[in-house]
């Protein structure tokens, strides 16, 4: 979904072949996320049998150019005006993971947490490390982007270290509560939207 | 396969600091408080290294080994391949005077000297005369940006402004060695985010550093990361390495 409309939104400024997304996407995000070469032909050919963007006529080198159509714009359009549903973004797999550790016979909490914290380090430590190269070559979305994935790092290792600290606090392991099924159902991606 | 594709710069010489089985066991009353627990550590010239842990997980007190301020119950202490523990007072106060540099949360500056008289300190002590001393700290405080603010006293500068003074007065000199406990606890974001580039900008030119600090976003500025808890390293990121670890991933 994203990666559509991410592309989707490289033709705003102008007419583009398939090639050239490839590198213009990696570009505006910070060479963060790579795509291969495959997908973005499949996304395109999809784009185009959507109506979203149209072939038209070939460049200089004979390669086709697609250009985005006003469906295409309308459907960015109302994506960009669309905030990111919290049904939308993957499950937590650390959240249910920790939580089954600590509620699982057995199971050191502790070195779970730590592992994950490591690991959580190591990640913001090559993030920050290519934040620093992407302000020095003064590659603003690409620091802004490395910012956001620093920042729910942040979040991450402050609630590791708070998990930690409440499951010490009672013993290295946590009761298993039951809920209601169908009351305030919680899904690991905190679900604002299905709770209204 | 591997030697060909090392990202990080082979260093090739003893580290600056080495830990090697350190403890630190302070008396409580009729008990005793386990400090540090046969902790074993390497920092080598050119590398960062940051200190993470709870509070009253050791941090302050490895660092506080490592600086000399305080002396080890067990295992040995080496600063640029001289132990700790041979230096009679003066030698090791010689060698913290001319080795080692520090910087603290809360800045430690005299507060009757000017910023240029208090980076100018550590090498007058040295047997600099003053004017050779002033002329060096003047270089290392336009290293820290500051320029206009040299003459003033510390309660005329910033919170950020002192602890640039701080980084000046830690880095002066043929120091390596260069430790800093919780540098940006007292500063806002951006003014710790502007303290770690000196400090990485340091480390970068050669010296080994050592942080302390709670925030894992500083702490991610450091080449390698290591978790105290009551006193025992617990865990560490490993060097940063990344041809090898795509290479790794890739076989």
């Amino acid at each position: 979904m994203t990666v559509k409309f991410g592309l989707l939104a490289l033709f705003v400024d102008g007419p583009k072949y398939g090639y050239q997304l490839c590198t213009e996407f990696e570009a505006r995000t910070g060479g963060t996320w790579p795509v291969n070469v495959g997908q973005v032909y499949t996304t395109l050919e999809r784009l185009d049998r959507d109506g979203l963007v149209a072939a038209e006529g070939t460049n200089a080198d004979g390669r086709t150019m697609y250009a985005i159509t006003d469906t295409g714009r309308a459907a960015l359009d109302t994506w960009f005006a669309t905030p990111v549903a919290d049904s939308d973004r993957p499950r937590n797999e650390l959240a249910i993971k920790l939580l089954t550790a600590a509620t699982t016979p057995g199971v050191d909490v502790t070195a779970v947490v730590q592992r994950q914290r490591t690991e959580s380090m190591r990640l913001m430590r090559d993030y920050t490390s290519l934040r620093r190269e992407a302000d020095r070559s003064d590659d603003v979305a690409g620091v802004l982007l490395l910012d956001g994935l620093v920042f729910a790092l942040e979040g991450e290792i402050r609630w590791l270290d708070h998990v930690e600290t409440t499951v010490l606090r009672r013993g290295g392991r946590l009761k298993p509560v039951a809920r209601p099924r169908r009351a305030g159902r919680l899904s690991a991606t905190t679900n604002r939207s299905s709770a209204s | 396969m591997s030697a060909g594709w090392r990202v990080t710069a082979d260093r090739g010489t003893a580290p600056v600091l080495r830990f090697s089985g350190v403890g630190r066991v302070y008396p409580s009353g009729e008990a005793t408080v386990v400090a540090l627990d046969d902790v074993t550590l390497e920092v080598a010239a050119g590398e960062l290294v940051a200190v993470m842990g709870q509070s009253g997980s050791g941090k302050s007190t490895l660092l506080a080994i490592g600086g000399g301020l305080d002396t080890p119950s067990s295992g040995q202490v080496l600063v640029e391949g001289t132990p700790l523990g041979g230096l009679n007072p003066s030698a090791l106060a010689r060698l913290r005077r001319d080795r080692i540099g520090y910087v603290f949360q809360d800045f430690n500056l005299v507060s009757g000297l000017t910023a240029a008289e208090n980076v100018a300190l550590p090498r007058e002590l040295a047997g600099m005369s003053v004017r050779a001393a002033r002329r060096e700290a003047l270089v290392a405080l336009r290293e820290v940006g500051l320029v206009d603010e040299v003459d003033r006293f510390p309660d005329q500068l910033s919170g950020g402004q002192q602890q640039r003074v701080a980084v000046a007065r830690a880095v002066i000199g043929e120091r390596r060695l260069l430790l800093a406990d919780e540098p940006t606890g007292a500063l806002d974001s951006s003014t710790g985010q502007a303290i770690l580039d000196l400090i990485r900008a340091r480390v970068d030119a050669g010296a080994a550093g050592v942080l302390v600090t709670h925030e894992a976003r500083f702490a991610s500025w450091a080449d390698r990361i290591v978790f105290l808890r009551d006193g025992r390293m617990v865990d560490s990121t490993g060097d940063r390495d990344w041809a090898e670890q795509l290479l790794e991933e890739a076989s």
